[in-house]
């Protein structure tokens, strides 16, 4: 199970599930719907947080937040 | 007829209006320009979320209206995650809060997508609906193509496109808010709706999750269902009224976040920009400070000179005029500070000291937008709790809040160059170092050290009922909004004056009474009996010894003389007399005060000079054992208490202000002190 936490930088992938309930209440009202394609834009200097494309806009978060996402093969 | 005419003239309907919207979508921008300067900030009851109000005026088909809008927090749906969001929803559904005439839903038109969720909610709520296409000039230089009229079909309702830099769209909009209607339009599941909850309508289910009896995992069940619902339903509107030829152009702001958040220069511009603020706060803001304070013994001057000397001229001076130049006194930092945390919060750029700062910063239970608060703590605490507003996790803003105050402020600096002084006569050399330097240099780290480890310890017992994210956007960098920022400043300076500064001028009026008034015929027999001596006496230099000295007697006979004697068995242990008792009280107003009251009691004649008040405290010796009273062990007892004390009322008139909750701000005074006493009775007992 590949998640979101594992994409290098410059990489893409398309968001297939989640494994948080509640978290994944928050993606999804910030647009990141099962289906939508992300890029991983940016990483912090410490290796995390990192920063997500989606859709035409960065989003950040922790690399924890981004290990629920569960991308496509 | 006539009559009539001028009745509907005269007449002013009132309307209340609600701006709601991402956050991002310059909802706040928008804000302030159509109300400027005509702005309260008000509380939503129970809660700590300040309630901002504007009044806006306007004249449709020869009707008055005064619009009074409110800024709502910023949300992405009505699926509260946070405490703001949730006052945001309240208001809109009228559960505690009354409902709005008019919501206006703000989005930002160069990038519409994201926006339609919430938008699609609040038409759903069925209140009459002003949609807003914000920031329309990005969105054109995008060649971003709205269709407004088919996007007004299908939406229901009105949908007008403005510019907020530019006002353009302004007079459009606000004649389209006093026409507001409800959507007829439906963006729910009707029939699924119905089968899954049970409720009547998609309000009423919505309030629902409030009431505190809705079953969590039915509303995260429906939110999920209902959020996809609404993003296929967007993804149809988008296709029918949009055109837009490529995504937003990111490029150049990724340019810009390849240096700013870059592993090395990521931090030195860091570095350099808070370097840039602390310069600001600590140096510059000292001359603004210095005209306040000049004016005020200016009008304490005039008004000696104009009433005659006695009760009602020492209230007025000492008391009420001394209290309002200590609350004018913090404006200009303040002003400073929230200049600066506009400037990088708008541009774009504190996303981004977030995002680097992150991983450093949660280890303590602090948000990477603790950084500008607590380096600007060293220039003075009060500005940078007004200033921790812009962390948005409660339990990340309470624990900065409560940690602020640890760290060595400038009014700080006068008590321990007293104390260094005392301990360190001479220019005492280390190599290369000077000594004196050596120990202000390690009060300021032990400062910073308390400051981490509180925050470590703090992050470990706060328990917080919000969910720590760290998802946020990265927004475009942006050209500051300086007329917004002006707003944001004068109203941080106004919740400051007449919010905390009722507060501190009441504890200031206080202390007045405390070390001005004694009990009993005291103060008036030390009156007469240095009255006479003093008559006698042409010598100039002897006269002033005599004044001094009979201040010094008075004091010792005020109730804040009579405390301090009170007080000294419980301060014994750490080396400190009565007299050190008087002036821990008189400095609860603030620590530089130490130094005053100190020259006051060993009846220094030059209450200005440092060097006259450290010869003072040289010289004494305790009558039974003949040894100086500055001991070593004295002074770093006095050093270190001063280190952890809270010892200032401003700092907790805006805790409170900032918290709302007495139990903050008295937890805070009790931790500070407790943490004084321990840590200087340890340091008393090692130097001993």
């Amino acid at each position: 199970m590949k998640t979101l936490a594992q994409l290098k930088l410059g990489e893409s992938a398309v968001i297939k599930s989640f494994t948080d309930r509640t978290l994944a209440l928050k993606l999804i009202e910030m647009g990141c719907l099962p289906g939508e394609r992300i890029t991983l834009s940016n990483i912090a200097p410490f290796g995390d947080p990192i920063a997500i494309e989606i859709s035409g806009y960065v989003l950040s978060m922790r690399k924890e937040e981004a290990s629920t996402v569960v991308l496509e093969d | 007829m006539e009559i009539s005419d001028k009745k509907i003239r005269t007449e002013t309907k009132t309307l209340s209006v609600a701006l709601i919207g991402n956050p991002n979508s310059g909802k706040s921008t928008l804000f302030n320009a159509l109300t400027g300067l005509n702005q309260k900030t008000g509380n939503y009851p129970g809660v700590t979320v300040d309630k901002l109000t504007g009044i806006c005026k306007t004249k449709q088909n020869n009707i008055s209206y005064q619009l009074n809008i409110t800024d709502l927090p910023g949300t992405y749906s009505l699926y509260p995650k946070s405490m703001d969001e949730e006052v945001a929803c309240k208001v809109l559904l009228g559960v505690n809060y009354e409902l709005p005439d008019v919501a206006v839903v703000v989005t930002d038109a160069s990038n519409l997508k994201r926006h339609l969720l919430l938008t699609t909610q609040v038409l759903d709520l069925k209140i009459p609906t002003v949609i807003v296409l914000n920031m329309i000039d990005e969105a054109n230089a995008l060649k971003i193509k709205i269709d407004i009229e088919e996007l007004q079909r299908i939406t229901g309702v009105v949908v007008v496109a403005v510019n907020s830099r530019t006002k353009e769209g302004f007079d459009e909009l606000k004649k389209k808010i006093t026409e507001a209607k409800n959507s007829s339009a439906l963006f729910y599941d009707l029939v699924k709706f119905k089968e899954s909850t049970g409720a009547a309508s998609y309000k009423e289910f919505i309030s629902e999750q409030f009431n505190g009896k809705t079953d969590l995992e039915k509303l995260e069940n429906f939110e999920a269902s209902d959020s996809t619902y609404r993003f296929n339903l967007i993804n149809y509107i988008y296709t029918k009224c949009i055109q837009q030829p490529h995504h937003a152009d990111r490029s150049t702001s990724e340019k810009i976040d390849r240096a700013l958040t870059h592993k090395i220069f990521g931090y030195v511009i860091l570095l350099f920009v808070l370097f840039i603020v602390f310069q600001f706060i600590f140096f510059i803001a000292e001359f603004p400070m210095n005209w306040i304070e000049n004016l005020f013994s200016f009008l304490s001057e005039k008004t000696f000179a104009f009433l005659p000397a006695g009760q009602l001229s020492d209230l007025l001076v000492n008391g009420l005029l001394a209290g309002l130049s200590g609350i004018a006194v913090f404006v200009p930092q303040i002003a400073l500070l929230f200049l600066f945390i506009g400037l990088l919060e708008d541009s774009g750029y504190m996303a981004r000291v977030s995002f680097i700062m992150d991983k450093l910063m949660r280890r303590f239970g602090l948000n990477g937008r603790s950084v500008i608060p607590i380096v600007s703590s060293v220039a003075c605490a009060v500005p940078s709790v007004l200033g921790t507003r812009t962390i948005s996790n409660l339990k990340e803003r309470l624990i900065t809040i409560f940690i602020i105050p640890l760290m060595s402020c400038s009014a700080r600096l006068p008590v321990y160059t007293l104390l260094i002084s005392i301990l360190v006569p001479d220019e005492q050399v280390l190599g290369i170092f000077n000594l004196k330097g050596l120990i202000l240099l390690g009060m300021y780290l032990l400062g910073f050290a308390a400051t981490l480890i509180t925050a470590f310890v703090m992050k470990l017992m706060v328990r917080s009922k919000e969910h720590s994210y760290f998802i946020m956007e990265l927004p475009v960098y942006r050209l500051p909004q300086w007329q917004s920022i002006g707003i944001i400043v004068v109203n941080k300076v106004k919740i400051f004056l007449f919010e905390a500064g009722k507060v501190i001028l009441a504890i200031s009026i206080i202390l007045w009474f405390l070390s001005a008034h004694g009990p009993g015929e005291k103060f008036a027999t030390i009156e007469k009996n240095y009255a006479n001596s003093i008559m006698n006496i042409s010598d100039s230099e002897q006269k002033n010894e005599l004044l001094a000295q009979m201040r010094a007697k008075k004091l010792e006979a005020s109730y804040a003389g009579i405390i301090g004697k009170a007080i000294e068995p419980a301060i014994k242990p750490i080396g400190f007399d009565w007299k050190i008792g008087i002036a821990l009280i008189t400095s609860f107003a603030a620590r530089e005060v130490f130094v005053g009251t100190m020259a006051t009691i060993y009846s220094a004649n030059d209450v200005e000079n440092t060097e006259n008040i450290r010869t003072k405290l040289q010289k004494e010796k305790d009558p039974t054992t003949g040894l100086p009273t500055y001991s070593v062990a004295v002074c770093v007892s006095l050093l270190v208490f001063y280190a952890f004390a809270m010892q200032c009322m401003s700092t907790m008139a805006v805790v409170y202000r900032e918290t709302k909750s007495w139990k903050w701000m008295m937890g805070q005074l009790v931790y500070m002190s407790g943490l004084a006493y321990v840590s200087a009775l340890a340091a008393y007992h090692i130097f001993l």
